[in-house]
């Protein structure tokens, strides 16, 4: 399976601040990853740093065999056809939901029908004249996800899309992941939920203090999972 | 006081209202997606009046070409696209270097070159303005409006004015291109991660505000005389007028600048010596009610 996305010794600041000091993991087509750790580990920067929204890197990222640390953010999501949802979600207050659905330009000719979207998601239907910020939490979510389906992106960078949903929206997340791995797309995950994650997931890459501190492969968690466990407790 | 003497005046305070409105316009735009105040925009007003001059009167003898004149309605898209043009290398090449700044270094760069051309027009053109020849026969006149006698021209001006903010206001608040500068205005980087060229997006943004008030300055050219200080005098209320209005939104800008325009207006007729600082009197009172101005969101909170 072809490489998607290759990192090594990554490297990243916000202003003077050090944030990642050398991350170095790997994605194959269709995989699954999940970037786990405590608060502050590093891994929401992870992501920001492959899209270029930090203030600073080092390092290697390469996208389907180029390089790309020193692209322009948008060229970064061209080239390795994206698809980013931010930990806070970045609904557009003042975009309507089918607007903040539009917005992401197609990215391949492979993104989802609107039609096909929503009615994968049946709630974000009936709101779709509703402005970003009249959706509850879970809507915001849904729509994030849906917004990044729609552009035919092919690697999803998702960033903690279980954080502070009901038990039965994050059940309909997990089925959401699942159809979308059998799509064939490409998916990190950054999650703190382990029980959601673990499932999913064909790797863990386990972060702290803005490193990898651990691989896990799906085959092994059962034997690691009291590791695990301890590096991820508080 | 008679009806159409307050009609009249209406009328009168539209045909500044629309020129506040227009420049306020487009100073709300670029403040959304750049966060800069273009300190610029009264001079590239002038210079869009002074483009539409230069154009009828100076250009065909510079070139030898003595009968040559480029016409008002040439004016109306060239000097927009001159002047916007002109716009998109300052942002390209100047103003794009500080964004990762503190805003204030935008304003004062701005601010820079509003001085640099007023200072430039001033040395080959008379300060106290010269006439415009260049208004077209058919906008001559006047036209009896049934409560008054009032200049074709003028009506015109108003009119196109009202329609460009018109046109403006709905692409941006109801079309998918308006979509993408909502989203940059509020979340950039975000829209860029989308794969969107915001660089391109901004540099195009303000081109297009800067295009705005070079119209306005057309528009203006035959009914004031064109001159290296005309923007410098006029931008003085249209900042005022922003304050008013507040920054955050397109309509807000639209709305409070013909609203002014008219309230200005009234006043000339009601107690003329308040005419010149009615606006100013206005922002105080909204300063101390409304900081963030009338359609400003309040961020402090
Ligand atoms: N915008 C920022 N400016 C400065 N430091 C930041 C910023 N965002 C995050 N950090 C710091 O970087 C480290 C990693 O944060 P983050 O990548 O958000 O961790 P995680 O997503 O794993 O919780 C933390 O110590 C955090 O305080
Ligand atoms: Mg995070």
């Amino acid at each position: 399976m072809p490489e998607l996305l290759r990192i090594r010794d990554l490297n990243a600041w916000y202003g003077e601040s050090h944030v990642l000091h050398g991350v170095d993991m790997a994605v194959n087509e269709g995989e699954v990853v999940t970037l786990l750790g405590r608060n502050g580990a590093g891994r929401t920067t992870t992501l920001k740093s492959i899209l270029g929204l930090v203030d600073k890197r080092r390092g290697s990222i390469q996208l389907d065999g180029s390089e790309v640390i020193n692209r322009p953010t948008h060229r970064i999501a061209r080239q390795g056809l994206l698809g980013y949802c931010p930990e806070e979600r970045g609904i557009f207050s003042r975009l309507n939901v089918d607007e903040n659905l539009n917005l992401p330009p197609r990215l391949s000719r492979h993104g989802m029908p609107v039609e096909e979207i929503y009615a994968m998601f049946p709630n974000l239907a009936e709101r779709r004249r509703s402005l970003g910020t009249q959706l509850s939490g879970g809507e915001q979510q849904m729509l994030a996800m849906a917004r990044i389906l729609r552009t035919g992106a092919r690697l999803l960078l998702l960033d903690e899309i279980t954080e502070g949903l009901a038990p039965v929206i994050v059940k309909t997340l997990g089925e959401t992941i699942q159809q979308i791995k059998q799509r064939g797309l490409t998916i990190v995950l950054v999650e703190q939920n382990f029980h959601f994650a673990a499932p999913l997931a064909d790797r863990h890459y386990i972060m702290e203090h803005g490193r990898v501190a651990e691989v896990v492969e799906a085959a092994d968690v059962e034997a690691k999972e009291a590791h695990i466990k301890r590096l991820l407790s508080v | 006081m008679h009806l159409n003497v307050i009609l009249a005046q209406t009328m009168l305070g539209l045909s500044a209202g629309v020129f506040y409105a227009m420049l306020s316009l487009g100073l709300a735009i670029i403040f959304g997606l750049l966060n800069v105040i273009n300190f610029a925009h009264g001079a590239l007003y002038m210079l869009g009046a002074f483009v539409a001059l230069i154009g009828y009167s100076y250009i065909g003898p510079w070139l030898g070409y003595d009968d040559f004149h480029l016409g008002f309605w040439w004016a109306l898209i060239v000097a927009p696209v001159v002047v916007g043009c002109f716009g998109m290398l300052i942002e390209r090449f100047m103003l794009r270097r500080l964004y990762q700044f503190d805003h204030i270094y935008g304003l004062l760069l701005t601010f820079g070159i509003a001085l640099i051309l007023q200072g430039l027009m001033s040395r080959y053109f008379n300060v106290s303005g010269t006439a415009y020849g260049g208004q077209p026969d058919s906008l001559s006149g006047i036209v009896n409006l049934g409560f008054m006698y009032f200049p074709t021209y003028r009506l015109f001006a108003i009119v196109v004015s009202i329609i460009v903010c018109v046109v403006t206001w709905f692409v941006i608040e109801r079309t998918s291109l308006g979509a993408v500068l909502r989203a940059g205005v509020e979340n950039p980087r975000l829209v860029e991660a989308f794969g969107i060229n915001v660089p391109r997006l901004i540099t195009l943004t303000f081109g297009f505000g800067v295009g705005l008030a070079a119209l306005a300055g057309v528009l203006a050219a035959p009914i004031y005389s064109v001159s290296p200080l005309m923007g410098a005098n006029l931008i003085i209320t249209v900042f005022a007028v922003v304050v008013i209005g507040g920054m955050g939104s397109i309509g807000g800008a639209i709305v409070t600048g013909l609203a002014l325009g008219l309230v200005q207006g009234l006043t000339q007729a009601l107690y003329p010596p308040a005419s010149e600082t009615v606006i100013f009197f206005i922002m105080v009172i909204v300063l101390l009610i409304r900081p963030a101005g009338l359609f400003g969101k309040d961020t402090a909170s």
